[in-house]
C-alpha cells in the first residue's frame, strides 16, 4: 500500500489492519508518554486547497504524535490561492522532499492526479477531494461503530447502518458505502431522491425515502451535513421542509432501538440535519469520532509510512 | 526533383473494391483503369492501399484567431493532411467569434494560403455565440468564404425562438444549422456522462436527456420550419432513436458522430485524466453499440472529428478544471476502419459515403466528396489498411498534443493525400510548400 486515494483500493485485511494499529495507538496515547518516535525525520505536508479545520488539524496532531515533521500548506495566503496549479504545487513539494502528502482538494479526483503523475514521488493520502471520497473519515467513522457495537469482532458483519442526507454531494457517503459493505456491515441511503446521485443503483445498499421507517431497524444513524449552498438549487423547497422530512430530531430519537448510536463527519448544522438535543444526547458519539480520527489517522500514517501495521499486544 | 502535374496511383483498390490504376492530369481526376500507362507520370505504387475520395471534415477547431498557441490554420491543415483531409470546417468559436464576414474571410483565406486542405469557414449563429441575436448570417454567406454552415459549437442554440429564427433565415441561400445538442440548465457545471461512473466518481453528470431534449425540439423545429438541420456529435443511444424517427417522417436532418464517440466510454474517467474530457462526453458502452449500428445503417450521416487542440496546461490538471476537448484528425480514419470496418458494418464504400461524399453534400463543398469521379479535382487519400501504427502524441502534426488516443495500436496507414491534384502527404510524410514538388 503506497497511497490511500479511495477506498476502493483496500482489501479487507487492509482495512482491519489499520483498524486494529489504531486500536493499539489509541491504548498507547491514553499511556503517560503520547508521543510515538515512528516517523521521525519525516517529512509530511498539509496540502489544503479547499477549507478544512478539524481534518487538518486531525492529521497534524496525528503526524507530530509519530514524531514527523509536519508542514501545512493551505489555499488562504499561499500560492494555491494565487492560481498555481497542482502541477506546480506537487514539484514545490517534491523539491522540498515530502514524504507524504495529506491532501484536500475541492476537484474530484485531484489526488488521484498527483498520485499518477509524475511530478511528486511521495505518499499521497486523501484527505477529501470534491465529491469523491474521503477515505480516513469512513476508517474513523468504523473504528468508532466498531468500538461501540463490534462486540470483539474484528470486522462490521451485520450492523445496520443508515446514512442521512446529502449523499449527492457527499464524499463522506461515498467512502463510507464502499467501508461498510468491506467490513459486512449493510447499508441504507435516506434522502430525498434529488439528493441521491443518477446511478446509486448499482451501489450495493439499499434505498429510502422514509426516514421514519428506517430509524427503528437500525444500529447506526449517520447524518449528512446539509451544505449550505445547495439551498437555493432547487434540491428540496426550504431548509424547513428539508428538515421535517430528513432531520434527526428529539421525537425521532425515541424511536431509534436500545444501544444504536447517532454520528456525524461535522460540522454540523445544528437545527437542520440534527437537533441540538440529538447532537449533544447520549446516543450522539460525535464529539468521540473527533477523538477517533486522531488515532486512525495515525493508523493511516503509520501503515503507508512505516510500511507495517503495529502490532497488536492484546491478541 | 521536377515539377511534374501527372500523378500516377499504381494497383490501388477502388471503395468499390476493384483494383486500378488512377491518373492525375493537371489537378483534375484524368482517367482510371485497370493498367494505366504514362511515361510523364511520377509514379506511386499503391500496392493494394485502399484510393479514397479525401475526406471532408465537418467539424474541426483551428483555433484562429485567437488561440495560436493550441493550433493555428497551418497546422491544423497540416494535421488535416497528414489524416487524409482535403477539407477541414473551422468552427466559429475563435476569439474573436466567428460572427461577421472579416474573420470567416481571414480564416478562408489563411487556409487558402496553407493551401494543404480546403478550409471552410463555418459562421456562429448568434453574436458572440451568446445565443441571443443572430449574426451576420447573410454577409457571411455573401462573404468570399461563402458560409453555408452555421454553428455556435461549444454552445447550444438552446433558445427556441433564436433556433426557429435562425432556421427559417438560412433558407434564402440553402444554409445549415449545425447544432450543439445541450440543454444548458440541465449541464451547469457536468463534468461526464451521468450514470454509474460519474456516480461513484462524484464528478457532476451530464444527462443523455440533456442531448436527447434539444435534438427531439430541433428536428420538430424544423420540420416545422421546412428548412435544414444538422446535428453535430450525437452521443447517445437516445439521441440516435429520435433521430431515425425523424428520418422516417422525412423530417430534413442530418447527423455526425465523432470518432472517439465510436470506440471510447465513461469507464475511462476512472482514471481522472481529462485527456478523456471532451464535450459532449464520453458515454456508456449501450451509446456506443447503438452509433456504430445507426452509422452503418446511414440513421447519423456523418464521422466529423470535432478535432479540438488543447494547450498542455489546460490539460495538466485536475479534471474539473481541465478544458473539454480532444485531437481528431489524425486518427479519424483509423478509429473508423476499426470501429467500422474491421468488425463489417461499412465497407469502404460507406467509408468513401460517411467521411467524405455526405459531409461534402452537407456543406456544399463542390470540390469534394465526388466519389473519384473521372474530371473532378483531384482530392485523394491513400489509406493501407492492412498496416498498423501506434499513436505517439509527440509525434503529431498538430500544434497540441491532446490525443486520447495516445499509446493505443490501431489499424490503417493514411500514406498518401492529394489536393486539388497536389499531393500534400508522400508515404506518410507531410509535403513541404517551399520544397514543391
Amino acid at each position: 500500500m503506497r497511497h490511500l486515494l479511495s477506498v476502493s483500493e483496500l482489501t479487507k485485511i487492509q482495512a482491519i489492519s489499520i483498524l486494529d494499529t489504531a486500536s493499539e495507538l489509541a491504548r498507547i496515547s491514553e499511556g503517560t508518554v503520547k508521543k510515538l518516535p515512528t516517523l521521525r525525520g519525516r517529512t509530511i505536508v498539509n496540502l489544503f486547497a479547499e477549507d478544512s479545520t478539524r481534518t487538518r488539524i486531525s492529521f497534524e496532531a496525528a503526524a507530530k504524535r509519530l514524531s514527523a515533521d509536519v508542514i501545512n500548506f493551505s489555499a488562504k495566503g499561499s500560492s494555491l490561492s494565487k492560481g498555481e496549479s497542482l502541477k506546480d504545487t506537487a514539484l514545490t513539494l517534491q523539491a522540498m522532499g515530502a514524504d507524504a502528502v495529506v491532501i484536500r482538494h475541492s476537484a474530484s479526483g485531484a489526488p488521484q492526479r498527483l498520485a499518477d503523475s509524475e511530478w511528486m514521488k511521495g505518499t499521497v493520502i486523501n484527505a477529501g477531494d470534491g465529491t469523491h471520497e474521503h477515505p480516513s473519515q469512513a476508517l474513523l467513522d468504523a473504528f468508532t461503530i466498531r468500538k461501540h457495537l463490534g462486540k470483539g469482532s474484528s470486522d462490521l458483519h451485520g450492523i445496520r447502518v443508515a446514512i442521512v442526507g446529502d449523499v449527492l454531494h457527499s464524499r463522506v457517503a461515498r467512502s463510507n458505502v464502499l467501508l461498510l459493505k468491506l467490513l459486512g456491515a449493510s447499508v441504507v441511503l435516506v434522502a430525498p431522491p434529488t439528493l441521491l446521485p443518477v446511478g446509486v443503483e448499482s451501489w450495493p445498499v439499499t434505498i429510502s425515502y422514509d426516514l421514519d421507517s428506517i430509524i427503528p431497524t437500525v444500529d447506526v444513524v449517520m447524518m449528512l451535513r446539509v451544505q449550505q449552498e445547495r439551498m437555493g438549487d432547487l434540491y428540496f423547497p426550504n431548509a424547513r421542509e428539508y428538515s421535517r422530512y430528513f432531520g434527526l430530531n428529539a421525537e425521532r430519537l425515541k424511536s431509534l432501538s436500545a444501544n444504536s448510536i447517532i454520528m456525524h463527519p461535522g460540522p454540523m448544522n445544528r437545527g437542520l440535519e440534527i437537533a441540538a438535543e440529538v447532537a449533544d444526547s447520549a446516543r450522539s458519539v460525535i464529539v468521540e469520532q473527533v477523538a477517533n480520527g486522531v488515532s486512525v489517522r495515525m493508523a493511516i500514517l503509520y501503515v503507508l509510512l512505516a510500511g507495517q501495521p503495529l502490532e497488536t499486544g492484546n491478541k | 526533383m521536377t515539377t511534374t502535374n501527372r500523378y500516377l496511383l499504381k494497383a490501388g483498390i477502388l471503395p468499390q473494391g476493384d483494383r486500378a490504376d488512377l491518373l492525375i492530369v493537371d489537378g483534375l481526376i484524368h482517367s482510371i483503369s485497370p493498367n494505366i500507362v504514362d511515361s510523364e507520370a511520377m509514379v506511386f505504387e499503391l500496392s493494394g492501399s485502399v484510393i479514397l475520395p479525401g475526406l471532408v471534415d465537418l467539424h474541426t477547431h483551428l483555433r484562429q484567431p485567437g488561440r495560436e498557441d493550441a493550433e493555428t490554420v497551418v497546422s491544423g491543415s497540416q494535421s488535416g493532411a497528414k489524416g487524409g483531409f482535403t477539407a477541414l470546417s473551422a468552427m466559429a468559436n475563435t476569439s474573436p467569434v466567428a460572427d461577421n464576414a472579416g474573420v470567416v474571410e481571414q480564416v478562408f483565406r489563411l487556409g487558402q494560403e496553407a493551401g494543404l486542405v480546403d478550409v471552410f469557414p463555418i459562421g456562429a449563429v448568434t453574436q458572440g455565440l451568446k445565443g441571443e441575436s443572430l449574426s451576420e448570417i447573410g454577409a457571411m454567406a455573401d462573404s468570399i468564404a461563402g458560409v453555408r454552415v452555421f454553428s455556435d459549437d461549444g454552445n447550444c442554440v438552446s433558445d427556441p425562438l433564436v433556433m426557429r429564427r435562425a432556421l427559417e433565415y438560412i433558407k434564402k441561400f440553402n444554409g445549415v444549422i449545425a447544432q450543439h445538442a445541450q440543454e444548458p440548465r440541465l449541464t451547469v457545471g457536468s463534468q461526464m456522462n451521468e450514470g454509474s461512473v460519474s456516480a461513484i466518481l462524484g464528478l457532476k453528470g451530464w444527462p443523455a436527456v440533456a442531448e436527447e431534449a434539444i435534438i427531439a425540439r430541433d428536428v420538430l423545429l424544423v420540420d416545422h420550419v421546412k428548412s435544414r438541420l444538422h446535428i453535430c456529435h450525437v452521443t447517445t443511444a437516445g439521441g440516435v432513436e429520435i433521430i431515425r424517427w425523424a428520418k422516417a417522417r422525412g423530417i430534413n436532418v442530418t447527423a455526425e458522430v465523432t470518432p472517439h464517440h465510436l470506440l471510447l466510454t465513461d469507464e475511462l474517467a476512472r482514471s481522472y485524466d481529462p485527456i478523456f474530457k471532451v464535450n459532449p462526453p464520453l458515454r456508456s458502452e449501450r451509446d456506443v453499440m447503438a452509433l456504430r449500428e445507426a452509422l452503418a445503417d446511414g440513421t447519423i450521416d456523418i464521422v466529423a472529428t470535432d478535432h479540438a487542440p488543447h494547450s498542455v496546461e489546460s490539460k495538466e490538471c485536475e479534471w474539473q478544471e481541465a478544458s473539454f476537448g480532444m485531437l481528431g484528425l489524425e486518427t479519424a480514419i483509423s478509429i473508423v476502419q476499426k470501429t467500422m470496418v474491421d468488425t463489417e458494418l461499412l465497407t469502404w464504400a460507406g467509408v468513401a459515403d460517411r467521411l467524405s461524399s455526405a459531409p461534402a453534400r452537407i456543406g456544399g463543398y463542390e470540390n469534394h466528396g465526388n466519389n473519384l469521379a473521372i474530371g473532378s479535382k483531384a482530392n485523394i487519400t491513400i489509406i493501407d489498411p492492412s498496416a498498423t501504427w501506434i499513436v505517439d502524441r509527440d509525434l503529431v502534426a498538430s500544434k497540441s498534443r491532446n490525443t486520447p488516443f495516445h499509446g493505443f495500436e490501431l489499424p490503417g496507414v493514411v500514406t498518401h493525400t492529394f489536393f486539388n491534384g497536389l499531393p500534400t502527404l508522400i508515404d506518410g510524410l507531410l509535403v513541404s510548400k517551399e520544397v514543391g514538388l
